[in-house]
């Protein structure tokens, strides 16, 4: 079935501020929809937007989809229910960093570890937008907010690690601004089985403006960032003469023609690659050491939890002795009083 | 000494060792051979939380209790005509449970230094230190006679030692005058790959029923005749197992897929360990990360259209609020079980109480009214759990089904019943919607539960979620919409009432006092009643299953009685919630919160000081 962009929408007004990241997060889920509907053979029926709270998390009343907007920190234990209960949805999990990261960092993991073929949309803004500007468990070491006046004195997560940590099978990331990029790794991330981690690096421009922006402006973006694509040399740069290279046990960027590196000497992306350690560095790649890695970074295939549980109940029931409550009931030891 | 065979219609036996001594094996095993034999039974595990606390120390006693009658068995017994004790801990800390005329059975072999001194006795007389010299003390040197028993089996001498408790049933069985055939059967099949261990605990099954019979110590024996039961095909149950597959019943009744999103806690765990067996019946079970993930799978496996369930106790309960709420508020269908356990905290979690009442009814944020089932025996959990998925599917809305440690754990006969005789369950599913956009909170006349309309059902598409809505589904902080949705979903689950029966009275329709009750006292609470009422009292009992709302004639019935008792293992939780439903009447009330169940007599003693 062919459908539009349009179709998507639905005819809730979006209260998001002006000028916030999240509205081009929109623009670009809701263009890849019908892309995904046709790649992938889905019918619209079958999506469903979950989110938990937080200002990303009115995402799914702008959907013109199958929509639940839960509490807290819980959209991935809902979420889970959803795909386990019913393998043929599609659910997308909206999320932020404080809804995935902090009150919700233990579903978030355990929705990784077992691999759940859901797809999740992190928004990460590093900081607390609905309660008005509060620091979350991605604002930097130091980041002076309402409840740290003195400065953050606290590390924080980089969600890609902790997806690497929890046997994550797939991880990427885009910046809200990236319209193209981000409808593309949508498109990946619905093909991908499996958890679908794609981390949106978003601008809250009333309470945490151009936090992202020393790599995420414009100008210098091509230069600060880097787009992996599977099995291309990484290259970058605005003028495409920049790449990395693997030496010293680290990731070093170099210049093409400079010192005798060609393009053969740079590093190959292989997001298929089992082992996550190359995976981990370039998850773990910031700007102005290294370029901020974008694109995915991670796909490999395992199994989903939801096709293991779903294969046990059609395995259970072909091989089953009892068909029936009734005949369940009757099991084992009955004793007859005539 | 000469013997005497005592013809009862009630006896108890209890058995009490250490916790890895298997008390819990020998007392099932012991209630299965009752059971075959056509005794009525009803058995009480008492247990402590400690898995293995330390050998031979008063805190790592465990318990089981049955009661086998010829009559109607609606409790595991106040007190024991049998005790076995398989070391001096056990016989200190379950002598109180024995009756004055009960027979002890003691394994001799522990009474050593080491054994007095753990269980805290300060001479080696353990008679004469408990004062129990008026009791029938038998002193089986169970260890010795064991090891004798095995020692040509080939058997390791570990393998040998864990034999005990099957010698001791054997010792049990001579007592009681049981067939040891059922549990013949079980070695045989428990040690299907083992023929040694088999052979080896059939021997000491053995050995054990002729060393009882050949010594002159036993004084009596009893002989408790097959009760007089309705005829018809019977199994033995226990709470939790009978919540499962009332559950599964209900998932077979209605046409959905059953779903159960739970974590472990003590004493709920085995409802989640029989469901995840019963993929042969369709059943997806979710082990989850905590509490709160168990329910909201639960909640997003409801969105999709199964029969969404989520197991727990007390503390998971606490849990589980908040997600609760947003079960409430967004109307879709949920079953709670809470098997209570004594609290707060974790307080005592192998012990039983009706303490999370109070909770169930208030424990949440905002306007969120949920409905209550409370089960009021082992078997009764079968018929609490289906109509508690029934209303929760029909009404679209959760249900707090509350059982307790006590019912969970405890087991009686159950005679089996036909799905045919259960009602059907009827969800509001639609295909297609009379409106366009669909409405999501549009509400059927008479039950005012909102249509269940899937994902993936083409043009259904629409958003529910924890922010107040619109009846059209759209986000509303309307003042005035806010109060009319909160009132709309407390009137439907007032409406309940329309579809639950009325409350009966066992005993008359009005009289001096009504015993008022629910949950797992209705056992203790009926045997008190009737003793009463044979006294020739005019007492009657109301025993609740239905919580909130209550039944309609509930405030008609107490107008009959001169005088309300509320009896509950709690301080007092139904008796406050009648007196805001009903505050025209004056209710006294019988508390008990020791994280054991009543007993028969002191219900008896309570009500007569009333009369």
């Amino acid at each position: 079935m062919k459908y539009s962009v349009d179709d998507f929408k639905s005819d809730q007004e979006v209260k998001w501020c002006p000028g916030c990241g999240d509205h081009a997060i929109l623009a670009s889920v809701q263009r890849a929809m019908p892309q995904i509907c046709e790649e992938l053979d889905y019918t619209k029926e079958r999506f469903v937007f979950v989110s938990g709270i937080g200002c990303s998390s009115r995402f799914p009343y702008y959907m013109d989809t199958f929509g639940f907007h839960g509490i807290h920190g819980r959209a991935a234990a809902i979420a889970t229910g959803m795909k386990v209960a019913n393998p043929r949805l599609t659910i997308w999990q909206i999320t932020g960093d404080g809804d995935a990261l902090a009150i919700g960092g233990n579903h978030f993991i355990h929705a990784i570890r077992r691999n759940i073929d859901i797809n999740m949309i992190l928004f990460n803004n590093q900081i607390y937008g609905l309660t008005k500007g509060q620091y979350s468990p991605t604002s930097k070491l130091g980041k002076t907010t309402k409840t740290s006046p003195f400065g953050t004195v606290e590390h924080p997560f980089n969600p890609g690690a902790l997806v690497l940590g929890a046997r994550g099978t797939f991880f990427a990331r885009s910046i809200d601004v990236e319209i193209k990029l981000t409808q593309d790794l949508m498109v990946e991330s619905a093909k991908h089985n499996g958890t679908a981690v794609v981390e949106m690096l978003v601008n809250c421009i009333i309470f945490n403006d151009r936090t992202h922006a020393e790599f995420a402006e414009k100008l210098v973006r091509a230069d600060r960032t880097i787009i992996l694509k599977d099995g291309e040399p990484m290259i970058y740069g605005k003028n495409r003469d920049k790449g990395l290279i693997f030496e010293d046990n680290k990731i070093k960027s170099v210049t093409i023609g400079e010192k005798g590196i060609s393009e053969k000497d740079l590093l190959v992306h292989n997001a298929k690659e089992e082992n996550p350690g190359l995976h981990s560095m370039l998850i773990d790649m910031k700007w102005p050491e290294l370029p901020v890695a974008l694109g995915v970074i991670r796909s490999v295939e395992d199994k989903t939890y939801n096709n293991n549980v779903r294969d046990q109940v059609i395995n259970a029931r072909e091989h089953a002795q009892i068909k029936s409550v009734d005949e369940l009931l009757r099991s084992g030891a009955t004793w007859e009083v005539k | 000494m000469s013997h005497q065979v005592i013809d009862s219609k009630e006896a108890v036996i209890r058995f009490a060792g250490d916790s890895g001594d298997g008390m819990q094996l020998i007392g099932t095993l012991f209630a299965d051979a009752s059971a075959l034999f056509g005794n009525d039974i009803s058995t009480f595990p008492d247990y402590p939380s400690e898995i293995r606390a330390p050998q031979g120390t008063i805190a790592g006693v465990s318990g089981f209790q049955v009661n086998i009658g010829s009559g109607s068995v609606r409790t595991p017994g106040d007190f024991c005509d049998v005790l076995v004790a398989m070391n001096p801990a056990a016989l200190k800390s379950n002598v109180k449970w024995a009756k004055p005329t009960a027979t002890v059975i003691i394994d001799s072999d522990t009474i050593n230094e080491k054994g007095l001194s753990r269980a805290g006795f300060k001479s080696d007389d353990i008679v004469e230190e408990l004062n129990i010299g008026h009791l029938n003390v038998v002193f089986a040197p169970i260890t010795t006679l064991t090891k004798e028993s095995l020692k040509d089996c080939g058997i390791d001498s570990k393998a040998v030692l864990r034999s005990k408790n099957i010698f001791t049933l054997g010792i049990c069985y001579y007592l009681f005058n049981r067939s040891s055939d059922s549990t013949i059967e079980y070695i045989d099949n428990k040690f299907k790959k083992l023929p040694q261990i088999a052979a080896a605990n059939k021997k000491a099954l053995r050995d054990g029923i002729n060393y009882a019979a050949n010594i002159q110590a036993i004084q009596n024996t009893y002989r408790v005749a097959p009760a007089i039961v309705e005829k018809g095909l019977y199994r033995y149950i226990n709470g939790n197992q009978a919540v499962a597959w009332g559950l599964l019943a209900a998932s077979e009744k209605s046409g959905l897929q059953l779903f159960c999103g739970s974590y472990p806690i003590t004493p709920a765990t085995s409802i989640l360990e029989e469901l995840s067996i019963r993929k042969d019946l369709g059943v997806k079970t979710l082990q989850c990360e905590d509490e709160i993930a168990g329910i909201c799978t639960a909640i997003g496996a409801a969105y999709t259209g199964s029969l969404a369930v989520t197991t727990t106790s007390g503390p998971g309960l606490s849990l589980k609020s908040e997600a609760l709420g947003l079960a409430m508020i967004t109307e879709l269908p949920l079953v709670l079980v809470d098997v209570q356990r004594a609290g707060p905290s974790t307080g005592i979690p192998t012990k039983t109480e009706q303490t999370d009442l109070n909770q169930a009814l208030y424990g949440r944020n905002g306007e969120a009214p949920i409905a209550i089932i409370a089960a009021h025996s082992p078997s009764h959990c079968f018929d609490a759990a289906f109509y508690a998925a029934k209303y929760a599917v029909e009404h679209m809305m959760p249900v707090i089904l509350l059982s307790e440690g006590f019912l969970g754990n405890g087991s009686e006969p159950w005679k089996i019943p036909s799905l045919s005789n259960y009602p059907d369950i009827t969800p509001p599913i639609i295909e297609e919607s009379e409106e366009s956009p669909f409405q999501p909170y549009k509400r059927d006349p008479e039950t005012l539960a909102r249509k269940w309309a899937l994902p993936g059902t083409v043009g259904l598409e629409h958003r529910v979620g924890g922010l107040e809505k619109n009846n059209n589904g759209s986000v509303s902080s309307d003042p005035l919409v806010h109060e009319r949705m909160v009132k709309e979903r407390a009137e439907k689950v007032a409406r309940l009432s329309n579809y639950i029966p009325n409350q009966e009275v066992i005993g008359s329709e009005s009289g001096e006092l009504l015993v008022v009750g629910w949950g797992g006292t209705y056992g203790h609470l009926y045997t008190a009643v009737e003793r009463l009422q044979n006294e020739g009292h005019s007492v009657s009992l109301a025993h609740f299953d239905y919580i909130f709302p209550l039944p309609k004639n509930s405030e008609e019935l107490f107008g009959n009685f001169k005088k309300i008792l509320v009896c509950e293992l709690n301080s007092g939780h139904f008796v406050n919630y009648l007196r805001g439903e009903f505050p025209q009447f004056s209710y006294l009330q019988y508390n008990k919160i020791q994280g054991q169940p009543f007993i028969v007599q002191e219900l008896v003693e309570a009500v007569e000081a009333l009369l």
